[in-house]
Protein backbone atom coordinates (compact mmCIF):
# COMPACT_ATOMS: atom_id res chain seq x y z
CA UNK A 1 0.00 0.00 0.00
CA UNK A 2 1.18 3.48 -0.91
CA UNK A 3 1.76 5.61 2.20
CA UNK A 4 -0.21 8.83 1.80
CA UNK A 5 -0.19 10.97 4.91
CA UNK A 6 -2.94 13.27 3.63
CA UNK A 7 -5.24 10.27 3.08
CA UNK A 8 -4.39 8.96 6.55
CA UNK A 9 -5.15 12.33 8.13
CA UNK A 10 -8.70 12.13 6.77
CA UNK A 11 -9.28 9.08 8.98
CA UNK A 12 -8.64 11.05 12.18
CA UNK A 13 -11.60 13.32 13.01
CA UNK A 14 -9.79 15.09 15.86
CA UNK A 15 -7.25 16.55 13.42
CA UNK A 16 -10.02 18.83 12.17
CA UNK A 17 -10.49 20.60 15.45
CA UNK A 18 -9.07 23.95 16.43
CA UNK A 19 -7.01 24.48 19.56
CA UNK A 20 -6.87 28.06 20.77
CA UNK A 21 -8.07 29.10 17.33
CA UNK A 22 -5.31 27.24 15.51
CA UNK A 23 -5.24 23.93 13.65
CA UNK A 24 -4.27 21.18 16.05
CA UNK A 25 -0.68 20.00 15.64
CA UNK A 26 -0.61 16.86 17.77
CA UNK A 27 2.95 15.94 18.73
CA UNK A 28 2.32 14.06 21.97
CA UNK A 29 2.01 10.60 20.46
CA UNK A 30 4.40 8.92 22.87
CA UNK A 31 1.88 9.78 25.61
CA UNK A 32 -1.15 8.62 23.66
CA UNK A 33 -2.11 8.47 20.00
CA UNK A 34 -5.21 9.83 18.35
CA UNK A 35 -7.83 7.36 17.07
CA UNK A 36 -9.03 6.77 13.53
CA UNK A 37 -12.74 6.90 12.81
CA UNK A 38 -13.03 3.15 12.32
CA UNK A 39 -11.71 2.51 15.83
CA UNK A 40 -14.16 5.01 17.30
CA UNK A 41 -16.99 3.55 15.19
CA UNK A 42 -16.21 0.02 16.34
CA UNK A 43 -16.78 1.01 19.98
CA UNK A 44 -20.10 2.56 19.09
CA UNK A 45 -21.08 -0.38 16.89
CA UNK A 46 -20.37 -2.83 19.69
CA UNK A 47 -22.63 -1.03 22.16
CA UNK A 48 -25.29 -0.25 19.54
CA UNK A 49 -25.56 -3.74 18.05
CA UNK A 50 -23.71 -6.49 19.88
CA UNK A 51 -23.40 -5.66 23.57
CA UNK A 52 -23.40 -8.75 25.78
CA UNK A 53 -21.06 -10.47 28.19
CA UNK A 54 -18.47 -12.83 26.74
CA UNK A 55 -17.96 -16.58 27.33
CA UNK A 56 -21.25 -16.84 29.21
CA UNK A 57 -24.53 -16.78 27.37
CA UNK A 58 -26.00 -19.09 24.76
CA UNK A 59 -27.87 -16.19 23.21
CA UNK A 60 -26.86 -14.64 19.91
CA UNK A 61 -25.53 -11.34 21.26
CA UNK A 62 -23.22 -13.15 23.65
CA UNK A 63 -21.96 -15.31 20.80
CA UNK A 64 -21.33 -12.24 18.64
CA UNK A 65 -19.56 -10.39 21.47
CA UNK A 66 -17.41 -13.45 22.23
CA UNK A 67 -16.51 -13.94 18.57
CA UNK A 68 -15.51 -10.30 18.16
CA UNK A 69 -13.53 -10.33 21.42
CA UNK A 70 -11.64 -13.47 20.43
CA UNK A 71 -11.16 -12.27 16.86
CA UNK A 72 -9.38 -9.20 18.26
CA UNK A 73 -6.98 -11.54 20.05
CA UNK A 74 -6.14 -13.09 16.70
CA UNK A 75 -5.64 -9.66 15.12
CA UNK A 76 -3.18 -8.77 17.89
CA UNK A 77 -1.41 -12.10 17.35
CA UNK A 78 -1.06 -11.21 13.67
CA UNK A 79 0.35 -7.79 14.51
CA UNK A 80 3.23 -9.20 16.56
CA UNK A 81 3.50 -12.52 14.69
CA UNK A 82 2.49 -14.57 17.70
CA UNK A 83 1.95 -18.21 16.71
CA UNK A 84 -0.87 -18.94 19.16
CA UNK A 85 -3.48 -16.43 20.30
CA UNK A 86 -3.66 -18.17 23.69
CA UNK A 87 -0.40 -16.34 24.36
CA UNK A 88 -2.23 -13.02 24.23
CA UNK A 89 -3.60 -11.84 27.58
CA UNK A 90 -5.79 -8.75 27.72
CA UNK A 91 -4.84 -6.40 30.53
CA UNK A 92 -5.57 -2.76 31.31
CA UNK A 93 -2.29 -1.46 29.87
CA UNK A 94 1.43 -2.19 29.60
CA UNK A 95 1.81 -1.29 33.26
CA UNK A 96 -0.67 -3.95 34.35
CA UNK A 97 1.00 -6.46 32.05
CA UNK A 98 4.31 -5.76 33.80
CA UNK A 99 2.72 -6.10 37.21
CA UNK A 100 1.17 -9.39 36.13
CA UNK A 101 4.59 -10.78 35.20
CA UNK A 102 6.08 -9.44 38.42
CA UNK A 103 3.39 -11.00 40.62
CA UNK A 104 2.71 -14.24 38.81
CA UNK A 105 6.17 -15.07 37.51
CA UNK A 106 8.96 -13.05 39.14
CA UNK A 107 7.90 -13.44 42.77
CA UNK A 108 7.70 -17.21 42.29
CA UNK A 109 10.96 -17.56 40.37
CA UNK A 110 13.41 -15.11 41.89
CA UNK A 111 15.29 -15.33 45.18
CA UNK A 112 17.88 -13.25 46.94
CA UNK A 113 20.47 -15.14 44.91
CA UNK A 114 19.03 -13.92 41.60
CA UNK A 115 19.34 -10.69 39.68
CA UNK A 116 17.31 -8.70 37.18
CA UNK A 117 18.85 -6.51 34.48
CA UNK A 118 17.01 -3.42 33.23
CA UNK A 119 18.31 -0.30 31.47
CA UNK A 120 18.83 3.20 32.85
CA UNK A 121 16.22 4.47 30.38
CA UNK A 122 13.15 2.57 31.55
CA UNK A 123 9.75 4.13 32.01
CA UNK A 124 8.85 4.09 35.71
CA UNK A 125 6.50 1.17 35.05
CA UNK A 126 9.41 -1.07 34.00
CA UNK A 127 11.59 0.22 36.84
CA UNK A 128 9.51 0.61 40.00
CA UNK A 129 7.90 -2.79 39.34
CA UNK A 130 11.29 -4.52 39.49
CA UNK A 131 12.46 -2.41 42.42
CA UNK A 132 9.49 -3.84 44.27
CA UNK A 133 10.31 -7.39 43.19
CA UNK A 134 13.86 -6.76 44.35
CA UNK A 135 12.58 -5.50 47.70
CA UNK A 136 10.29 -8.49 48.18
CA UNK A 137 12.67 -11.24 47.01
CA UNK A 138 15.99 -9.65 47.93
CA UNK A 139 17.21 -10.10 44.35
CA UNK A 140 19.73 -7.69 42.85
CA UNK A 141 18.56 -5.05 40.35
CA UNK A 142 21.23 -4.16 37.79
CA UNK A 143 21.21 -1.26 35.35
CA UNK A 144 22.53 -1.37 31.82
CA UNK A 145 23.44 2.15 30.69
CA UNK A 146 22.15 2.87 27.19
CA UNK A 147 22.51 6.66 27.21
CA UNK A 148 25.20 6.29 24.55
CA UNK A 149 23.48 3.39 22.85
CA UNK A 150 23.57 -0.33 23.54
CA UNK A 151 27.02 -1.75 24.21
CA UNK A 152 27.20 -5.52 24.04
CA UNK A 153 30.31 -5.73 26.24
CA UNK A 154 28.57 -3.68 28.97
CA UNK A 155 25.74 -6.19 28.83
CA UNK A 156 28.18 -9.09 28.92
CA UNK A 157 29.75 -7.64 32.05
CA UNK A 158 26.40 -7.36 33.80
CA UNK A 159 24.82 -10.70 32.99
CA UNK A 160 25.75 -13.91 34.80
CA UNK A 161 24.38 -17.32 35.80
CA UNK A 162 22.20 -15.67 38.44
CA UNK A 163 20.41 -13.38 36.00
CA UNK A 164 16.84 -14.61 35.80
CA UNK A 165 15.27 -11.73 33.90
CA UNK A 166 16.33 -9.08 31.43
CA UNK A 167 13.51 -6.52 31.25
CA UNK A 168 14.25 -3.81 28.72
CA UNK A 169 12.46 -1.10 26.84
CA UNK A 170 12.30 -1.70 23.10
CA UNK A 171 12.28 2.02 22.47
CA UNK A 172 12.98 4.70 25.06
CA UNK A 173 10.13 7.17 25.47
CA UNK A 174 12.70 9.88 26.21
CA UNK A 175 15.65 9.14 23.94
CA UNK A 176 13.75 7.54 21.08
CA UNK A 177 16.56 5.01 20.97
CA UNK A 178 15.61 1.51 19.81
CA UNK A 179 17.37 -1.18 21.83
CA UNK A 180 18.70 -4.08 19.72
CA UNK A 181 16.73 -6.91 21.31
CA UNK A 182 18.28 -9.31 18.80
CA UNK A 183 21.65 -8.76 20.49
CA UNK A 184 20.23 -9.24 23.98
CA UNK A 185 18.32 -12.48 23.49
CA UNK A 186 21.20 -14.81 22.47
CA UNK A 187 23.25 -13.85 25.50
CA UNK A 188 20.25 -14.10 27.81
CA UNK A 189 19.58 -17.61 26.43
CA UNK A 190 23.16 -18.59 27.15
CA UNK A 191 22.59 -17.77 30.83
CA UNK A 192 19.06 -19.14 30.85
CA UNK A 193 17.58 -15.72 31.66
CA UNK A 194 14.11 -14.71 30.49
CA UNK A 195 13.71 -11.65 28.31
CA UNK A 196 10.85 -9.19 28.78
CA UNK A 197 10.42 -6.40 26.24
CA UNK A 198 8.51 -3.22 27.06
CA UNK A 199 6.97 -2.58 23.67
CA UNK A 200 4.82 0.40 24.69
CA UNK A 201 6.77 2.67 22.32
CA UNK A 202 7.80 0.09 19.71
CA UNK A 203 4.72 -1.98 18.87
CA UNK A 204 2.76 1.10 17.68
CA UNK A 205 5.61 2.32 15.47
CA UNK A 206 7.62 -0.54 13.97
CA UNK A 207 7.41 -4.20 13.05
CA UNK A 208 7.73 -6.31 16.20
CA UNK A 209 7.97 -10.05 15.65
CA UNK A 210 7.92 -12.06 18.88
CA UNK A 211 8.82 -15.25 17.05
CA UNK A 212 11.82 -13.81 15.25
CA UNK A 213 13.00 -11.98 18.36
CA UNK A 214 12.40 -15.12 20.43
CA UNK A 215 11.44 -13.08 23.50
CA UNK A 216 9.61 -14.48 26.52
CA UNK A 217 7.36 -11.54 27.39
CA UNK A 218 6.13 -8.51 25.48
CA UNK A 219 3.95 -5.79 27.01
CA UNK A 220 2.20 -2.89 25.32
CA UNK A 221 -0.79 -0.56 25.58
CA UNK A 222 -3.54 -0.12 23.00
CA UNK A 223 -3.97 3.61 23.46
CA UNK A 224 -0.55 4.41 22.03
CA UNK A 225 -1.35 2.42 18.87
CA UNK A 226 -4.62 4.04 17.77
CA UNK A 227 -6.73 2.00 20.20
CA UNK A 228 -8.72 3.08 23.26
CA UNK A 229 -7.41 3.66 26.78
CA UNK A 230 -7.93 1.06 29.46
CA UNK A 231 -6.73 -1.96 27.51
CA UNK A 232 -3.31 -3.46 27.03
CA UNK A 233 -1.62 -6.70 26.11
CA UNK A 234 0.70 -9.22 27.64
CA UNK A 235 2.31 -11.66 25.26
CA UNK A 236 4.14 -14.56 26.89
CA UNK A 237 5.38 -17.91 25.73
CA UNK A 238 2.81 -20.61 26.36
CA UNK A 239 4.97 -22.77 28.61
CA UNK A 240 5.61 -19.81 30.88
CA UNK A 241 1.93 -18.92 31.07
CA UNK A 242 1.05 -22.54 31.80
CA UNK A 243 3.38 -22.57 34.81
CA UNK A 244 2.37 -19.17 36.15
CA UNK A 245 -0.26 -18.72 38.83
CA UNK A 246 -3.24 -16.45 38.20
CA UNK A 247 -2.79 -12.75 38.82
CA UNK A 248 -6.36 -12.08 39.89
CA UNK A 249 -9.17 -14.31 41.00
CA UNK A 250 -12.85 -14.28 40.14
CA UNK A 251 -15.23 -15.16 37.37
CA UNK A 252 -14.10 -16.41 33.95
CA UNK A 253 -10.69 -17.54 35.20
CA UNK A 254 -12.01 -20.71 36.82
CA UNK A 255 -13.00 -24.09 35.45
CA UNK A 256 -14.68 -25.53 38.50
CA UNK A 257 -15.37 -24.13 41.94
CA UNK A 258 -16.33 -25.94 45.11
CA UNK A 259 -16.69 -24.44 48.57
CA UNK A 260 -13.24 -25.77 49.33
CA UNK A 261 -11.27 -25.19 46.16
CA UNK A 262 -11.13 -24.00 42.57
CA UNK A 263 -9.55 -25.19 39.33
CA UNK A 264 -8.07 -22.61 37.00
CA UNK A 265 -9.42 -22.15 33.52
CA UNK A 266 -7.25 -22.82 30.47
CA UNK A 267 -5.18 -20.14 28.77
CA UNK A 268 -5.67 -17.29 28.19
CA UNK A 269 -8.69 -17.08 30.49
CA UNK A 270 -6.70 -18.05 33.57
CA UNK A 271 -5.36 -14.50 33.51
CA UNK A 272 -8.58 -12.69 32.64
CA UNK A 273 -10.64 -12.64 35.81
CA UNK A 274 -13.92 -10.76 35.73
CA UNK A 275 -15.81 -9.23 32.83
CA UNK A 276 -13.12 -7.84 30.54
CA UNK A 277 -12.96 -4.60 28.55
CA UNK A 278 -14.86 -6.11 25.62
CA UNK A 279 -15.33 -3.03 23.46
CA UNK A 280 -11.74 -2.07 24.25
CA UNK A 281 -10.41 -5.39 22.98
CA UNK A 282 -12.58 -5.30 19.85
CA UNK A 283 -11.53 -1.76 18.94
CA UNK A 284 -7.89 -2.60 19.66
CA UNK A 285 -8.22 -5.37 17.09
CA UNK A 286 -9.57 -2.78 14.64
CA UNK A 287 -6.60 -0.51 15.44
CA UNK A 288 -4.16 -3.37 14.84
CA UNK A 289 -5.85 -4.08 11.53
CA UNK A 290 -5.63 -0.43 10.53
CA UNK A 291 -1.89 -0.45 11.23
CA UNK A 292 -1.36 -3.73 9.37
CA UNK A 293 -3.19 -2.32 6.34
CA UNK A 294 -0.72 0.56 6.26
CA UNK A 295 2.14 -1.82 7.02
CA UNK A 296 4.40 -1.42 10.03
CA UNK A 297 7.44 -0.98 7.78
CA UNK A 298 5.70 2.02 6.20
CA UNK A 299 4.80 3.43 9.60
CA UNK A 300 8.43 3.18 10.68
CA UNK A 301 9.71 4.69 7.43
CA UNK A 302 7.33 7.63 7.62
CA UNK A 303 8.21 8.45 11.21
CA UNK A 304 11.89 8.02 10.47
CA UNK A 305 11.81 10.58 7.69
CA UNK A 306 9.95 13.05 9.91
CA UNK A 307 12.32 12.48 12.81
CA UNK A 308 15.42 12.92 10.65
CA UNK A 309 14.00 16.14 9.26
CA UNK A 310 13.08 17.39 12.74
CA UNK A 311 16.52 16.57 14.15
CA UNK A 312 18.17 18.55 11.36
CA UNK A 313 15.91 21.49 12.12
CA UNK A 314 16.69 21.25 15.83
CA UNK A 315 20.42 21.36 15.14
CA UNK A 316 19.91 24.68 13.38
CA UNK A 317 18.27 26.18 16.48
CA UNK A 318 20.43 27.99 19.00
CA UNK A 319 19.90 27.31 22.70
CA UNK A 320 17.77 24.20 22.15
CA UNK A 321 19.40 20.90 23.11
CA UNK A 322 18.14 17.48 22.08
CA UNK A 323 18.52 14.88 24.83
CA UNK A 324 20.37 11.86 23.55
CA UNK A 325 21.36 13.52 20.30
CA UNK A 326 24.60 11.53 20.40
CA UNK A 327 22.73 8.43 19.27
CA UNK A 328 21.52 8.91 15.71
CA UNK A 329 21.07 5.33 14.55
CA UNK A 330 18.02 3.21 15.40
CA UNK A 331 16.05 6.24 16.44
CA UNK A 332 12.27 6.32 16.66
CA UNK A 333 9.97 9.31 16.42
CA UNK A 334 10.68 10.87 19.80
CA UNK A 335 12.64 14.07 20.36
CA UNK A 336 13.13 15.27 23.92
CA UNK A 337 14.68 18.67 24.28
CA UNK A 338 15.50 21.50 26.62
CA UNK A 339 16.25 25.18 26.20
CA UNK A 340 19.24 26.84 27.86
CA UNK A 341 16.99 29.35 29.59
CA UNK A 342 13.31 28.57 29.13
CA UNK A 343 11.70 25.92 31.29
CA UNK A 344 9.84 23.16 29.37
CA UNK A 345 6.64 24.08 31.15
CA UNK A 346 6.71 27.57 29.67
CA UNK A 347 7.55 26.17 26.24
CA UNK A 348 4.58 23.81 26.52
CA UNK A 349 2.15 26.58 27.43
CA UNK A 350 3.36 28.89 24.67
CA UNK A 351 3.17 26.11 22.06
CA UNK A 352 -0.31 25.18 23.22
CA UNK A 353 -1.41 28.72 22.39
CA UNK A 354 -0.30 27.93 18.83
CA UNK A 355 -2.34 24.74 18.80
CA UNK A 356 0.78 22.58 19.16
CA UNK A 357 0.51 19.77 21.72
CA UNK A 358 3.78 18.51 23.17
CA UNK A 359 4.67 16.81 26.44
CA UNK A 360 6.60 18.54 29.20
CA UNK A 361 7.92 17.10 32.43
CA UNK A 362 9.96 14.09 33.44
CA UNK A 363 8.18 11.66 31.08
CA UNK A 364 7.86 9.02 33.78
CA UNK A 365 11.61 8.52 33.63
CA UNK A 366 12.87 10.71 36.47
CA UNK A 367 16.29 9.12 37.02
CA UNK A 368 17.10 9.23 33.30
CA UNK A 369 16.03 12.88 32.94
CA UNK A 370 18.08 13.80 36.00
CA UNK A 371 21.13 12.06 34.56
CA UNK A 372 21.17 14.77 31.90
CA UNK A 373 21.38 17.43 34.60
CA UNK A 374 17.84 18.69 34.14
CA UNK A 375 14.64 18.18 36.09
CA UNK A 376 12.30 18.31 33.12
CA UNK A 377 12.29 18.28 29.35
CA UNK A 378 9.93 19.04 26.51
CA UNK A 379 9.14 16.26 24.05
CA UNK A 380 7.74 16.12 20.55
CA UNK A 381 6.74 12.66 19.33
CA UNK A 382 5.42 11.69 15.93
CA UNK A 383 2.98 9.26 14.38
CA UNK A 384 1.52 8.27 11.03
CA UNK A 385 -0.55 11.44 10.64
CA UNK A 386 2.22 13.96 11.29
CA UNK A 387 3.75 15.92 8.44
CA UNK A 388 6.98 17.76 7.65
CA UNK A 389 4.93 20.94 7.61
CA UNK A 390 3.98 20.31 11.24
CA UNK A 391 7.66 20.01 12.10
CA UNK A 392 8.18 23.43 10.49
CA UNK A 393 5.31 24.80 12.58
CA UNK A 394 6.90 23.34 15.71
CA UNK A 395 10.29 24.85 14.96
CA UNK A 396 8.81 28.24 14.14
CA UNK A 397 6.79 28.20 17.36
CA UNK A 398 9.91 27.33 19.33
CA UNK A 399 11.72 30.31 17.86
CA UNK A 400 8.74 32.51 18.69
CA UNK A 401 8.72 31.16 22.25
CA UNK A 402 12.37 32.09 22.61
CA UNK A 403 11.74 35.60 21.33
CA UNK A 404 8.83 35.93 23.71
CA UNK A 405 10.50 34.67 26.86
CA UNK A 406 14.17 35.60 26.64
CA UNK B 1 9.92 36.66 12.05
CA UNK B 2 6.17 36.51 12.38
CA UNK B 3 5.47 37.24 16.01
CA UNK B 4 1.83 38.12 15.59
CA UNK B 5 0.80 34.70 16.83
CA UNK B 6 2.33 35.26 20.24
CA UNK B 7 2.46 38.96 20.91
CA UNK B 8 -1.19 39.13 19.82
CA UNK B 9 -2.25 36.58 22.41
CA UNK B 10 -3.91 38.42 25.28
CA UNK B 11 -3.94 35.31 27.43
CA UNK B 12 -0.22 34.73 27.03
CA UNK B 13 0.60 38.36 27.64
CA UNK B 14 -1.73 38.24 30.62
CA UNK B 15 0.11 35.31 32.15
CA UNK B 16 3.61 36.39 31.23
CA UNK B 17 3.12 40.01 32.28
CA UNK B 18 6.14 42.30 32.19
CA UNK B 19 6.43 42.14 35.99
CA UNK B 20 6.43 38.33 35.86
CA UNK B 21 9.05 38.17 33.14
CA UNK B 22 11.15 40.77 34.95
CA UNK B 23 11.11 38.74 38.18
CA UNK B 24 11.82 35.56 36.19
CA UNK B 25 14.83 37.07 34.42
CA UNK B 26 16.09 38.94 37.48
CA UNK B 27 14.87 37.12 40.56
CA UNK B 28 15.19 39.04 43.86
CA UNK B 29 16.48 37.77 47.19
CA UNK B 30 18.20 34.68 45.81
CA UNK B 31 21.36 34.79 47.96
CA UNK B 32 21.07 32.19 50.66
CA UNK B 33 20.97 33.27 54.30
CA UNK B 34 23.98 32.40 56.42
CA UNK B 35 21.93 31.39 59.47
CA UNK B 36 18.30 30.83 58.50
CA UNK B 37 15.85 30.29 61.35
CA UNK B 38 13.49 28.39 59.05
CA UNK B 39 14.18 26.58 55.80
CA UNK B 40 12.15 24.44 53.41
CA UNK B 41 12.77 22.80 50.02
CA UNK B 42 9.70 22.16 47.92
CA UNK B 43 9.18 20.75 44.47
CA UNK B 44 6.44 19.93 42.06
CA UNK B 45 7.23 16.42 40.84
CA UNK B 46 5.02 16.75 37.77
CA UNK B 47 7.07 19.47 36.14
CA UNK B 48 10.23 19.60 38.19
CA UNK B 49 9.84 23.08 39.67
CA UNK B 50 12.05 23.48 42.73
CA UNK B 51 12.22 26.24 45.34
CA UNK B 52 14.23 26.69 48.51
CA UNK B 53 12.84 29.18 51.00
CA UNK B 54 14.88 30.47 53.93
CA UNK B 55 13.66 32.87 56.59
CA UNK B 56 15.08 34.86 59.45
CA UNK B 57 12.42 35.85 61.94
CA UNK B 58 12.90 38.22 64.86
CA UNK B 59 10.05 39.35 67.15
CA UNK B 60 7.43 38.05 64.71
CA UNK B 61 8.93 39.98 61.82
CA UNK B 62 10.59 38.59 58.68
CA UNK B 63 14.04 40.11 58.92
CA UNK B 64 15.59 38.04 56.18
CA UNK B 65 14.28 36.01 53.25
CA UNK B 66 15.88 34.04 50.48
CA UNK B 67 14.05 32.23 47.70
CA UNK B 68 16.03 30.33 45.10
CA UNK B 69 15.44 27.43 42.79
CA UNK B 70 14.89 26.32 39.25
CA UNK B 71 11.77 25.86 37.24
CA UNK B 72 9.28 27.59 35.03
CA UNK B 73 8.79 31.34 34.75
CA UNK B 74 5.64 31.23 36.86
CA UNK B 75 7.02 29.29 39.83
CA UNK B 76 10.27 31.25 39.90
CA UNK B 77 8.80 34.71 39.43
CA UNK B 78 6.15 33.93 42.02
CA UNK B 79 8.94 32.98 44.43
CA UNK B 80 10.75 36.21 43.73
CA UNK B 81 7.59 38.28 44.18
CA UNK B 82 7.00 36.45 47.43
CA UNK B 83 10.47 37.24 48.73
CA UNK B 84 10.15 40.89 47.83
CA UNK B 85 6.74 41.18 49.46
CA UNK B 86 7.40 39.53 52.80
CA UNK B 87 10.75 41.11 53.60
CA UNK B 88 10.28 43.21 56.79
CA UNK B 89 6.61 42.19 57.15
CA UNK B 90 5.13 40.81 60.35
CA UNK B 91 4.20 37.14 60.32
CA UNK B 92 0.55 38.14 60.79
CA UNK B 93 0.72 40.24 57.63
CA UNK B 94 2.39 37.39 55.77
CA UNK B 95 -0.40 35.03 56.76
CA UNK B 96 -2.87 37.59 55.45
CA UNK B 97 -0.99 37.96 52.18
CA UNK B 98 -0.90 34.19 51.65
CA UNK B 99 -4.64 34.03 52.23
CA UNK B 100 -5.30 36.82 49.70
CA UNK B 101 -3.01 35.28 47.09
CA UNK B 102 -4.84 31.97 47.40
CA UNK B 103 -8.15 33.79 47.13
CA UNK B 104 -7.02 35.59 44.01
CA UNK B 105 -5.82 32.37 42.35
CA UNK B 106 -9.15 30.70 43.13
CA UNK B 107 -10.82 33.59 41.32
CA UNK B 108 -12.69 34.65 44.44
CA UNK B 109 -13.55 38.36 44.64
CA UNK B 110 -10.96 40.41 46.49
CA UNK B 111 -11.25 43.98 47.70
CA UNK B 112 -9.15 47.00 46.75
CA UNK B 113 -7.60 46.85 50.21
CA UNK B 114 -6.56 43.26 49.52
CA UNK B 115 -5.01 44.32 46.22
CA UNK B 116 -3.07 47.02 48.03
CA UNK B 117 -1.87 44.40 50.46
CA UNK B 118 -0.54 42.03 47.79
CA UNK B 119 0.94 44.75 45.54
CA UNK B 120 2.85 43.49 42.48
CA UNK B 121 1.72 39.93 43.17
CA UNK B 122 -1.49 40.89 41.43
CA UNK B 123 0.45 40.28 38.22
CA UNK B 124 0.00 36.54 38.85
CA UNK B 125 -3.73 36.90 38.13
CA UNK B 126 -3.22 36.04 34.47
CA UNK B 127 -2.21 32.50 35.45
CA UNK B 128 -5.83 31.78 36.38
CA UNK B 129 -6.63 31.29 32.71
CA UNK B 130 -4.15 28.39 32.62
CA UNK B 131 -5.50 26.03 35.29
CA UNK B 132 -2.60 23.57 35.02
CA UNK B 133 -0.19 26.37 35.88
CA UNK B 134 -1.88 27.57 39.09
CA UNK B 135 0.13 24.98 40.98
CA UNK B 136 3.31 26.61 39.69
CA UNK B 137 2.17 30.01 40.94
CA UNK B 138 1.31 28.68 44.40
CA UNK B 139 4.34 26.44 44.95
CA UNK B 140 6.30 29.01 46.97
CA UNK B 141 3.25 30.28 48.81
CA UNK B 142 2.27 26.82 50.02
CA UNK B 143 5.82 26.29 51.26
CA UNK B 144 5.81 29.66 53.02
CA UNK B 145 2.53 28.79 54.70
CA UNK B 146 3.99 25.50 55.94
CA UNK B 147 7.01 27.32 57.33
CA UNK B 148 5.17 30.12 59.07
CA UNK B 149 2.28 28.16 60.48
CA UNK B 150 4.51 25.52 62.01
CA UNK B 151 4.33 25.79 65.80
Amino acid sequence: MQFDVEEIRKDFPILNRKVNGKDLVYLDNAATSQKPKEVIDSIRDYYMNHNANVHRGVHLLSVEATDAYENARIQISDLINCPNSNSIIWTRNATESLNLVASSWALDNLTKESNIIITNAEHHSNLVTWQQVSEKTGCDLRYLNISDGFDLSDFENLIDEKTKLVAVTHMSNVLGYVVPIEEIVPLARKYDARVLVDGAQSVPHMPVDVLALDIDFLVFSAHKMLGPTGIGVLYAKLDLLEDMNPYMFGGDMILEVTYEDAKWNRLPYKFEAGTPNISGAISTGVAANYLMKIGMENVWEHENSITKYALEKFRELNNFNVIGDNVTQRRGGVISFTHNKIHPHDIGTILDKQGIAIRTGHHCAMPLIRSYGVVAAARASFYIYNTLQEVDQLVEALQDAEDFMV
Amino acid sequence: MNMSGLSGSDDLNGMYEDIILDHYRNPRNTSSLSKPDLELDVNNPFCGDELKIQLNIKDDTITGVSVSGQGCAISQSSGSLLAERIQDSSTDTVIHVIEKVRKMMKDEPISDDDLDLIGDIEALQGVKKFPVRIKCALLGWSALEDLIKKP
